[in-house]
């Protein structure tokens, strides 16, 4: 459909079949979810209104889905059809109509269409060992597609741990060299949104920031979005008063578990995490890890599978192939440099009075020490 | 020529009269003394409280509001990294203002050839194969690199990343995140930094059992007062030999 001016996101919403009452609630919706004044619910309305759609290219590398699956369960039916109508309108693999080299064509049209302004979101990472050959995306390796597409986009959205941090497939020993986007890319800004997956509405309220306001959200030193992962599940847990107030589940099923008591001693990582599960939750709000009983696995941290056992909080070590953490090597040296200084202080003694046997055999001779 | 028993009384009589003169040397500044030991008593808390912190005692039943165990001992924790950090920041200025000894924490000469042979005939010593120590009148070149790296380099590693797990809960733009927060994505993540801070924790442990025992065993063994030489800072010398 030639139009002589680019469509507006209401224009989109519109078309497809979203009332103006709709619409409204769901800018002051995004407005509350990015932490904005009341008044920017309006803002955001009116640049939804007159600003030209920004083009979302959604790129799929080594991945799991996970993070489409969340983002299409977003809380809100509306306003991820909204989300989503404007996204499937240019390009994701697993979800637009068109397939193979239509669906690539299009690729290349926003390329050159939307030079510099479209947005390139990432789920997933590229492996870079044996050429890039452990990914195919139509016929190349994605690193090449990925590269491709970065090149002529505005910004780019790291879609989950593994775009962000390179999860599961990126774990030790990472056969296939899996490498998260920031690493590849190096010239243009990356917005990372781990999790894995990230919680839906987190993605539709970076996507709508960045959309409307036609700029990046806020980052924190690690590039993550500050609105959504500025604070720790700790921080913001409703156990959290059973945590300063020392009650602890200690094994599954105890009473304590049933009472609801923090699950810190059940390896819990909220305390590491940083992520909004712990006030956005997920499923439309009704729950979270913690609120079912479980502890947090710390999902959206760098490297959470390589951090031992999701059931304690003190990271195991691998040294010489042997499993420890860091409790059971300080107590196991504190024992042999205990025993050592009990030898050595034993040894120290015989050898004293080996050297002068009158300090034993003339306890008045104080200055035995002087004569030697 | 035969002894009578006062002869033998004679003798022991002129033994227990001292035969050398015996010098001290004031060491330790009254400022530095009061450091030292607070500085002991903070790694103290900070080490029973931090290990808690990792391990929190049995839990305890009832209404959340009765209790607050685990703030109390996070609050010991954050007040002792307070009085230590504080303390530290007066043991950098006290190398400046104190005598000429108190510079020895925070320099070592490694560039000195008679360093590294005092410091081999130090571990000679500790390994039974030296007579004797050789005197000092601050750290001997051991004790002086075990301080510089264990109470220096390593007290620095404990309060950065001490104050860079603190930044977490005072939040971002805080100045516990602005002067540390870059700590965090350098060693990884948080849960990377927590386990430094830990490990940190058991090299000091280790060090203080190695430091009580290496002082009480040179005070008795050595030539010269190191126990009293904190609590009065004369350093006594117990023979005039060089």
């Amino acid at each position: 459909m030639p139009r002589s001016t680019p469509e507006t996101f209401y224009e989109v919403m519109r078309r497809q079949g979203i009332t103006r009452r709709s619409f409204l609630k769901f800018c002051s919706l995004t407005a509350t979810a990015l932490g904005l004044a009341p008044s920017f619910a309006g803002k955001i309305a009116h640049a939804m209104e007159t600003k030209p759609r920004t083009p979302v290219i959604w790129l799929h590398g080594l991945e799991c889905t996970c993070c489409s699956e969340s983002f299409i369960r977003s809380a809100h039916p509306l306003v991820s059809d909204v989300v989503l109508s404007m996204i499937s309108l240019d390009y994701d693999d697993v979800l637009m109509a068109s397939a193979g080299h239509q669906a690539e064509s299009i690729l290349s049209e926003i390329k050159e269409k939307y030079k510099g302004n479209y947005i390139l979101a990432v789920e997933g990472n590229p492996p870079l060992n044996q050429d890039g050959m452990s990914c195919i995306v139509g016929g190349r390796p994605f690193v090449e597609q990925l590269k491709e597409m970065a090149a002529d986009c505005k910004a780019i959205v790291s879609w989950g741990s593994c775009a962000s941090w390179g999860c599961v497939q990126a774990a030790r020993p990472n056969p296939t060299r899996a490498t998260p986007v920031d690493k590849v890319i190096l010239d243009k800004p990356i917005i990372k949104v781990p999790g894995c997956p990230p919680i839906a509405e987190v993605m539709t309220g970076v996507l709508t920031y960045m959309l409307t306001f036609e700029r990046i959200p806020p980052l924190d030193r690690q590039g993550r979005p500050a609105m959504f992962y500025g604070q720790r599940i700790h921080d913001k847990c409703y156990r959290r008063p059973h945590f300063d107030a020392g009650q602890f589940v200690e094994s599954w099923d105890d009473e304590a578990a049933r009472k609801g008591y923090c699950l810190y001693k059940m390896g819990c990582k909220g305390p590491t995490t940083y992520n909004a599960c712990s006030t956005v939750r997920w499923n439309n709000g009704v729950s979270f890890p913690i609120q079912s009983g479980h502890g947090c696995i710390g999902c959206s941290e760098d490297g959470f599978w390589d951090k031992g056992s999701f059931y304690q909080h003190v990271t195991n070590v691998h040294a010489f192939g042997i499993e420890a953490n860091a409790d059971k090597v300080g107590l196991a040296a504190v024992g042999v440099v205990g025993a050592a200084i009990g030898g050595h202080a034993a040894y120290s003694a015989y050898t004293a009075i080996k050297k002068h046997p009158e300090t034993m055999e003339n306890r008045t001779d104080s200055s035995a020490g002087d004569q030697q | 020529m035969s002894t009578t028993t006062e002869d033998l009384l004679r003798e022991r009589r002129r033994a227990g009269i001292p035969k050398t003169r015996r010098t001290a040397v004031y060491v330790y500044q009254a400022p530095l003394r009061v450091w030292h030991w607070v500085n002991a008593l903070s790694i103290t808390v900070l080490a029973i409280t931090g290990w808690f912190i990792a391990n929190p005692p049995p839990s305890v039943m009832g209404e959340a509001s009765d209790h607050y165990v685990m703030g109390y001992i996070r609050f010991f924790h954050f007040a002792a990294a307070y009085v230590f950090a504080v303390g530290f920041l007066f043991r950098i200025y006290w190398a400046f203002a104190g005598n000429r000894y108190a510079m020895q924490l925070f320099t070592l000469p490694v560039w000195r050839r008679s360093f590294w042979r005092e410091l081999w005939h130090e571990v000679r010593w500790y390994a039974f194969q030296e007579k004797e120590p050789w005197k000092y009148y601050g750290h001997n070149p051991l004790a002086h690199l075990f301080m510089v790296v264990i109470i220096t380099v390593g007290g620095l590693v404990m309060m950065v990343t001490g104050f860079a797990l603190y930044s977490e809960q005072a939040g971002a733009g805080s100045w516990q995140d602005r002067l540390f927060g870059w700590v965090i994505p350098l060693v990884g993540q948080s849960q990377d930094v927590r386990l430094w801070h830990h490990w940190g924790m058991w090299v000091i442990v280790v060090f203080v059992m190695l430091h009580v025992y290496t002082a009480i065993r040179e005070d008795v063994m050595s030539r010269q007062s190191l126990i009293s030489t904190m609590i009065s800072g004369w350093r006594m010398f117990k023979d005039d030999r060089p």
